[in-house]
């Protein structure tokens, strides 16, 4: 699911990658508002019966960014993997809960001010989004999804300067970090 | 009267099949200083709400509304007002005549506790909508990633 601002942002990994399972577009931030998605990539792991029992993570495919984060892909793959052939690793209601990071009033209201300032951007009122952008990230400044989401649309570079300003303020973090992939 | 632009964030939820772009909605609305007013029809048309004697009502669920004076001005309905009955955010512009109001932080907190994982349909580099729940009977990774 590719939380950008549009289907062509998102073209090029996908036929890149010629998935066989369903690779959607999520340009209003439905499902980052209903998972409360903080930054990229996140992954959920969603049993056969519709709940949720590996919460929002972040975790990696490859190694291609380890230098920059720490995490190594191998591990938490052989987990998915498990988890996938053999049904283990699936997490118990109690630690699913203890492991949400969940929304707020301020987190929410965020939401609502960077949908305003999309909508308000595709308006062409430039100045206006740029308000709403701000606030938006003055409410709740560790989501990525707003901060750095935003700024292809605002014209910045989402792997310059900018970016590395906003990674010295700390990288979002979820509650589920605290587990080992390969736990439970 | 002119008009005003809507964004509903509750919309995704409320028809989980239906894709949420574009997710606003126009509406007629009278603007006065900082206050925006709605015709209750127009509110109701829009996001199903309706006040009655009990309160801000829609379909089974009625929200006791505390402070009437403020909700209902003239023949409209104050959007900060509303918001703040039904504890949900709303950033709002009036110059650009243009308002978001999101889920409230208690709904989505109760929908994401229950474990169930929300229902959504999102559409696919051609178009075709995909829904979470056309998945059930098998096991779900959701990975959400960018381009940024």
């Amino acid at each position: 699911m590719a939380l950008d601002r549009s289907a062509e942002d998102a073209r090029p990994y996908i036929e890149r990658a010629r998935p066989t399972h369903p690779s959607v577009i999520d340009t209003e931030h439905v499902v980052a508002d209903l998972y409360h998605v903080i930054n990229v990539p996140t992954m959920v792991w969603i049993d056969e019966a519709g709940r949720i029992v590996r919460p929002n993570d972040a975790q990696f495919g490859t190694d291609t960014f380890t230098q920059f984060h720490g995490k190594r892909s191998e591990p938490y793959l052989a987990a998915l993997r498990a988890w996938v052939r053999e049904g283990r690793g699936a997490l118990d209601a109690d630690t699913v809960r203890s492991h949400q990071l969940l929304p707020t009033r301020d987190t929410q209201l965020a939401r609502a001010e960077r949908a305003l300032a999309w909508w308000l951007h595709r308006a062409g009122r430039r100045d206006a989004a740029e308000r709403h952008f701000a606030r938006a990230a003055e409410l709740s400044p560790g989501d990525w999804t707003i901060r750095r989401g935003s700024m292809p649309i605002r014209g910045e570079n989402p792997m310059g300067p900018k970016f590395f300003e906003l990674a010295r303020e700390g990288v979002p973090r979820y509650p589920m970090e605290r587990l080992p992939p390969d736990a439970g | 009267m002119a008009g005003f632009t809507l964004i509903d964030g509750e919309l995704a939820t409320r028809r989980p099949a239906v894709p949420a772009s574009p997710p606003a909605i126009q509406l007629e609305a009278e603007i006065d200083g900082d206050s925006v007013r709605v015709a209750p029809a127009a509110l109701r048309d829009a996001l199903g709400w309706e006040l009655k004697p009990q309160g801000l009502c829609r379909g089974e669920t009625c929200v006791p509304v505390r402070d009437r004076a403020a909700l209902v001005v003239g023949a409209g309905i104050d959007l900060a007002a509303f918001a703040r009955a039904l504890d949900r955010p709303l950033a709002l512009d009036v110059p650009e005549r243009a308002a978001a109001l999101a889920a409230s932080a208690a709904e989505r907190t109760s929908r994401l506790a229950s474990l169930e994982a929300p229902d959504f349909a999102l559409p696919d580099l051609g178009g075709r909508l995909h829904r979470l729940s056309e998945q059930r009977g098998k096991k779900v990774l959701l990975i959400a990633y960018a381009s940024w």
